[in-house]
């Protein structure tokens, strides 16, 4: 099991690192959501996938899946959830005063001679 | 009181959440945001002494014992730093207060520079690796914020960009703790510390102390990881620059410290010799960049990312030497770092440019301004009676006693090329013809000039009473050193 999630998320890691070296923002930003898929994932993974109930004291199983990995993404996802909140509203406001979404436009010389 | 050393991250917190119910009462915001960063210095201050005389101080949050919990610890090493920071964003305070304008402090910046400081204490004081990234989100996040905050076209532009490398660089510290913990099982750094000295450094180790110097490399630019801050430190206001300039980095550096030092000491050859060699590179790098630019910006911003290479190659030779030396250094290279931001800053505000050649003859109206950056010029390149004399110092006679000459000379003649780089600042700068500039008379010079004299009175005390501040930094280098003495107080053996 953990090897066929390596190999997702490897494909996960892939495409966010394609996407996210192309011109378009909307595609960068979306190779970010990508690549934070591909993180929780790995977390999951990590922490061992070994059947095991959920981790609630009321199951009364023998074993249970390992808890701690669960919060940490729970963290890391809302944490992302933020940045890319912040991240989107400022592409739309990049978009708005610059008039480009391609990142090769977006340079400036201003005061580098 | 054992909840002592949570302090310093809970009154900037209290603090930021009170200031955002007060947007529009900007004077009220000035008083109780100078006053409360004034609170946190005083509480740095006796975090330090009360470090000194009792030993490490720790913290089991809602008292879970040590390795289940949340550990807060605070060392020599962090409670210095944490010190450090309170006094740079105390006096970015008092700084912004004449220079940052009412359109900005309307829009909650005062709350978000608390938030930052929240993050940038947290980060020294944490015992949890996890508990770590959290903390580097809340300072990024804040960070993010104040980068854009006003919303001029350059600002918008660099601040995708910033946002873009630390997104990537946040999602490559989740990965790597998460390696880090299908290997050692656990998240306290302390208790994983012990577990890597039980099973010794293997190759996976090996893997993930690279993957963390990626990571902490690209929060605080070395060698080949620094190509996103020329550009992002070069857009925003001055007190917000001097900010990011003097704290953002030296945390990345300090995680490199904390992470090399605790878990990755058993393999010295290969991981130090990449952070040695790396460390070399970022400083010639940094000294190219800050000799080739006409512009004051930029000569000051490729200063920080030579002086990284400096503190980084100090900590990697690894020798007691070398070790106090970038201990010494990286508080001396803050202060002074946010000094140089807030004077140039005004220079900026005078002639209304950052280029050089469009500037003269300062020194004429402006004497007082002239001879506060003379004095942070000739600290930065490390001149005997100034602070940056006795860090480099310290870390060129390690590196010379530990076989490393062709680093220590490097380091040697960066300080040559670093002199000429602030040099050419007053030379251009404050000698020469005096022009007239239109923002002239407008600019309160005698006030916006507090805070970095404050700053290089600071700077020269902590060179000429360097006798006095040792002991101390001796402290923070046994625990770096002794990776045991860390480990003992945390779970409490």
């Amino acid at each position: 099991m953990e090897i066929l999630m390596a190999f997702v998320i490897g494909m996960l890691f892939m495409s966010a690192t394609y996407l996210m070296l192309s011109k378009s923002l909307l595609r960068i930003i979306v190779g970010t959501g990508l690549l934070s898929h591909g993180a929780h994932l790995l977390i999951l993974t990590m922490g061992k996938v070994k059947r095991g109930a959920a981790p609630l004291l009321g199951e009364k199983a023998s074993s249970y899946s390992d808890p701690i990995p669960q919060a940490l993404i729970l963290t890391a996802i809302v944490i992302s959830f933020g940045v890319t909140a912040f991240f989107l509203v400022l592409a739309y406001r990049t978009y708005q005063e610059l008039g480009t979404d391609n990142t090769e436009k977006l340079r400036g010389t201003e005061g580098n001679d | 009181m054992i909840n002592f050393l949570i302090l310093p991250i809970l009154v900037p917190i209290l603090t930021g959440i009170l200031l955002l119910f007060l947007p529009r009462h900007i004077y009220l915001q000035r008083w109780i945001s100078a006053i409360s960063t004034f609170g946190t210095v005083m509480v740095a201050a006796s975090l330090v002494q009360k470090v000194y005389q009792d030993g490490i101080q720790t913290l089991d949050v809602s008292s879970w014992e040590a390795p289940f919990g949340i550990t807060l610890v605070s060392d020599m090493l962090s409670a210095t730093l944490v010190l450090t920071t309170s006094i740079i964003a105390f006096l970015c305070i008092l700084y912004s207060c004449f220079s940052i304008g009412e359109a900005r402090e309307r829009f909650y910046y005062y709350p978000i520079v608390q938030f930052l400081v929240v993050g940038v204490n947290g980060a020294f004081t944490t015992g949890d690796i996890f508990n770590l990234f959290v903390f580097f989100e809340v300072m990024l996040m804040s960070s993010y914020v104040l980068l854009v905050h006003g919303g001029t076209k350059i600002q918008l532009r660099e601040s995708i960009k910033y946002i873009l490398v630390n997104v990537i660089s946040s999602a490559l510290f989740v990965i790597t703790v998460a390696y880090l913990y299908s290997v050692v099982g656990s998240l306290n750094m302390a208790h994983i510390s012990e577990r890597i000295s039980e099973v010794e450094q293997n190759g996976i180790l090996t893997v993930i102390a690279i993957l963390f110097l990626i990571v902490f490399g690209l929060k605080g630019a070395i060698f080949p990881l620094y190509f996103w801050l020329p550009g992002s430190y070069y857009a925003p206001p001055t007190p917000i620059m001097a900010l990011f300039g003097a704290l953002l980095t030296k945390v990345g550096v300090y995680s490199i410290m904390r992470t090399y030092s605790l878990f990755f000491y058993h393999d010295y050859e290969y991981t130090y010799g990449i952070l040695i060699f790396l460390s070399l590179l970022t400083i010639i790098l940094g000294v190219i960049g800050a000799i080739a630019y006409m512009d004051l910006k930029k000569i000051i911003i490729y200063n920080i990312i030579a002086a990284i290479g400096v503190i980084l190659f100090g900590f990697a030779v690894m020798s007691l030497d070398s070790v106090a030396g970038s201990v010494y250094y990286i508080v001396h290279d803050m202060i002074i770092k946010a000094a140089l931001f807030l004077i140039i800053g005004i220079m900026i505000k005078i002639t209304g440019t950052s280029n050089l050649k469009k500037m003269s003859g300062l020194i004429k109206r402006y004497p007082g301004l002239a001879w506060t950056f003379f004095l942070a010029a000739v600290s930065l390149a490390g001149i005997p009676p100034l602070s940056g004399f006795f860090g480099k110092l310290l870390i060129i006679r390690g590196g010379f006693t530990e076989g490393f000459n062709v680093g220590a000379e490097i380091v040697l003649f960066s300080s040559l090329l670093i002199l000429f780089s602030v040099m050419k600042i007053f030379i251009y700068g404050f000698w020469g013809e005096p022009r007239s500039y239109p923002e002239d008379e407008k600019t309160p010079v005698k006030s916006l000039l507090i805070a970095p004299v404050i700053l290089v009175i600071i700077s020269i005390l902590m060179g000429v009473g360097s006798e006095a501040i040792f002991p101390y930094i001796s402290l923070a280098v046994e625990t770096l050193l002794n990776p045991d003495i860390y480990i003992d107080a945390v779970l409490k053996e």
